[in-house]
């Protein structure tokens, strides 16, 4: 008679099960678990050791405004908090007026504001103060967005009117007295990659929307002139492109005119941008129906206005995810310049490394670098997440 | 038959743009090229690549091909574009291992691993691979102990401040004779393959599957009858041994080039994870249900039934990543590898040929581009799902 098994049933829920269930299913599942425990364990815990022990942090200290914005002048700053306070201000409206929509990235931005203000309490006494009115202003236009009429035109416009602000802000101008104008060379820091990142995304979109109509034309001249384009400048690195826009720019120019170092830089990540961008859109345009072509004709619709009321408006919707990765990825690819000479974050880095006070600062330094890559990152990945789930893309 | 104006004609109106964007392109070109001759001549500067037999005079930190500073300066940028190809060739073997791995790791069903491998992806996909380089170069190769105290790991190599130092094979006098047994295996094998495919056709009942013993037995009688005439052994271990204030022996690493190999394989492979990782969910589950209710084990499973389908999904978005891979290996300048890049760098801060070193510059780039894509896309071609 077969033995009957009177044991109760394994536990299929609560902690152990789970533990049993996804780290020691298997003899070899057990075996690769204490082995990365091990590993980790032991990587953490020298790790550790060294940030609490050999680790001089006083470098990101010392050096924090260096950072974030370089040679910038020092009795200009106050323009960059505006720039911040602006920012604040059109999240905070989005959020009044959209709700939903912009909730949970104006909710990041609060915490992100709460988070610095929290940094720089212990590290910077003048900033705090500063991101704590940030997250005020942000609070307050909430609650603005939600009674003002119009409030959807008003935000959209302000958005739109945001980024030639920032310029505006950044480089001053010379008609006006209290902005009197800073010279681009001293545009430097995290500051410079950021502008860096809006200026090559918003100039290439355009360019890279006209090559991408270009590969689609029926006319054989601009199709092949739009490939060999493309294809040339996605077979290079982007070094040799900056490296070109560098030194050639200057050359294919008038005698007279010398761009600044600054402008070269964003001259070549347009050029560089476009030929990705084309792609990306080219994907979109590619996802547009037949019938789409057909009714617009059929209503009458000539070539260019199909493309413009029709096709582009739908394409680009569908494209926003690759939009946004290429944005992410520029952002990653801004630290270029530094080879160029530019003083980005990352050759603001090396030139903290070689303060003679901070000599050896090396990991500190570049870990530092990396976690604000890191972060911002994660914060793009994040409002990529959010618009596409506003625009419903591949929803509808 | 309708006459139309020949302005409403749509293939004139074509032509008409075309011609049109022509225009405008030459309008361009020439602008461009009235502004290049006016600096050129402001600067003293002629266009030409005479300068290319001028000695170089530089010094190159590591070659694979035999350099010194009084040859000329073609000589040293194909020392560049040789030391390019080296970089990316390895890198592109190991990263497709590391992203192989990883990615399967992705999929474990043990939760630290697949978190861990999760961390890892997150983590250096979204940082600059600049940065990366420089960490690993200057924060952790750099900060390695010096030759004296140099931490020794099983093999044996040796990592120290001055390179990294690996057990390597040293070829003996008998290498020459051993190379060409090897050599003609390999065409036995082909010998064999084209004898059976013309014997398949011929035969009018299938050919027993025991002939394909063939492809093991030739070879190996082949190698036999080798070891027969030279029974010295074609390589010896050549191991690195400390001698005096450096290392003798074995394979060296230059910090420059460890650090470059490291930070291009561990970023690419992040990316190489995510791909493998979505063309094995690709392969529909039904495939895995099939393979199981036919009695495949799990291994053989991944192996005949999930790989080869994850394959197809794979091959297209791999062969972009190992041109990313080819392409980043220019911010080897930012540590110092001598790379195409930095060389040309070199040349033109010697000669002031901007336009002659940036055409070259890009054309070898864009060579191994297309190079490189032409290689995967026969084998892409080789993969593909044959539609019946």
């Amino acid at each position: 008679m077969a033995a009957i098994d009177l044991r109760p049933p394994r536990l299929t829920v609560g902690p152990l099960a789970w533990v049993r269930k996804n780290l020691f299913s298997t003899w070899y599942n057990t075996a690769l678990t204490l082995g990365v425990s091990w590993l980790l364990y032991s990587s953490l815990k020298s790790a550790a050791l060294w940030s609490q022990t050999e680790a001089r942090w006083g470098v990101i200290e010392a050096n924090l405004t260096l950072f974030m914005i370089g040679q910038y002048p020092r009795e200009e700053l106050w323009r960059i908090w505006l720039v911040i306070y602006l920012l604040a201000a059109l999240v905070g409206l989005a959020w009044g007026t959209w709700r939903n929509a912009a909730r949970g990235f104006a909710v990041m931005a609060l915490g992100a504001g709460a988070a610095f203000a929290l940094i720089c309490f212990a590290l910077n006494w003048e900033a705090w103060i500063n991101w704590l009115i940030a997250d005020a202003i942000l609070l307050i236009f909430f609650l603005i967005g939600n009674f003002l009429p119009y409030a959807s035109r008003v935000t959209v416009v302000g958005w739109l009117l945001y980024f030639p602000a920032i310029f505006l802000l950044v480089a001053g101008s010379r008609h006006i007295a209290a902005l009197p104008p800073v010279e681009m060379s001293a545009w430097s820091g995290l500051l410079l990659t950021l502008l860096l990142t809006i200026v090559g995304n918003l100039g290439s979109l355009p360019l890279g929307i006209l090559l991408a109509l270009g590969r689609q034309s029926k006319l054989p001249i601009v199709r092949y002139f739009s490939i060999g384009y493309i294809e040339l400048i996605r077979g290079v690195p982007l070094v040799t492109v900056l490296y070109m826009a560098d030194i050639l720019l200057p050359l294919f120019l008038p005698v007279d005119v010398r761009p600044d170092r600054v402008i070269r830089a964003m001259v070549g990540f347009i050029l560089f941008e476009a030929a990705y961008q084309a792609e990306n859109v080219r994907g979109g345009l590619q996802s547009i129906h037949r019938g789409q072509y057909e009714a617009a004709h059929a209503l009458g619709l000539s070539g260019a206005l199909t493309t413009a009321l029709i096709v582009l408006p739908q394409a680009l919707r569908a494209v926003v995810p690759a939009l946004f990765n290429s944005f992410i990825s520029l952002f990653k690819d801004t630290s270029l310049v530094a080879i160029i000479g530019l003083f980005d974050l990352l050759r603001i880095a090396r030139s903290v490394i070689a303060q003679p006070e901070w000599l050896g600062t090396h990991r500190e330094v570049y870990l530092f670098a990396f976690l604000i890559y890191w972060g911002f990152n994660l914060a793009f990945t994040y409002g990529n997440r959010r618009v596409e789930q506003a625009l419903g893309v591949g929803k509808r | 038959m309708i006459y139309k104006a020949f302005w409403r004609d749509i293939r004139f109106l074509q032509m008409l743009a075309q011609g049109i964007f022509v225009i405008l392109l030459a309008l361009a070109a020439g602008y461009l090229y009235v502004n290049v001759t006016a600096n050129l001549q402001r600067q003293g500067l002629t266009v030409g690549y005479g300068f290319m037999k001028n000695p170089a005079s530089f010094d190159i930190g590591e070659s694979y091909i035999p350099y010194q500073a009084s040859d000329p300066y073609q000589r040293a940028l194909i020392v560049g574009v040789v030391n390019t190809l080296v970089v990316s060739l390895v890198g592109i073997l190991l990263t497709t291992i590391v992203g192989v791995l990883v990615g399967i790791a992705r999929l474990s069903t043990n939760w630290l691993v697949n978190k861990l491998a999760a961390a890892y992806v997150g983590v250096l996909r979204n940082t600059p691979l600049i940065i990366q380089l420089m960490f690993w170069y200057f924060g952790v190769i750099l900060q390695l102990p010096s030759v004296k105290q140099a931490i020794e790991l099983p093999g044996p190599a040796f990592l120290t401040n001055r390179g990294i130092y690996l057990p390597w094979t040293e070829t003996t006098a008998t290498f020459p004779a051993w190379r060409m047994y090897l050599i003609l295996a390999i065409i036995s094998v082909f010998v064999i393959w084209f004898v059976l495919q013309i014997a398949r056709s011929r035969a009018s009942i299938p050919l027993s599957p025991s002939w394909n013993l063939s492809y093991l037995v030739i070879p190996v009688l082949i190698l036999w009858l080798g070891a027969e005439i030279q029974p010295a052994p074609p390589i010896t271990p050549y191991l690195p041994e400390l001698a005096g204030l450096n290392f003798k022996g074995g394979l060296r690493l230059t910090p420059e080039f460890a650090a470059l190999l490291f930070g291009l394989v561990l970023y690419t492979g992040a990316f190489i994870a995510e791909i493998v990782r979505a063309g094995i969910l690709a392969v529909s589950r039904g495939q895995v249900e099939a393979a199981r209710s036919l009695g495949l084990t799990n291994g053989q499973t991944l192996r005949l039934i999930v790989f080869p389908q994850a394959l197809r999904v794979i091959i297209p978005p791999l062969t972009s990543q190992y041109l990313n891979l080819a392409k980043n290996s220019s911010l080897a300048i930012a540590i110092g590898y001598p790379d195409l890049f930095s060389i040309a760098g070199t040349v033109f801060n010697q000669t002031g040929a901007a336009i002659e070193i940036i055409v070259v510059m890009m054309l070898s780039y864009l060579s191994l581009s297309l190079f490189t894509s032409l290689i995967m896309n026969i084998y892409n071609s080789r993969t593909r799902l044959v539609e019946r």
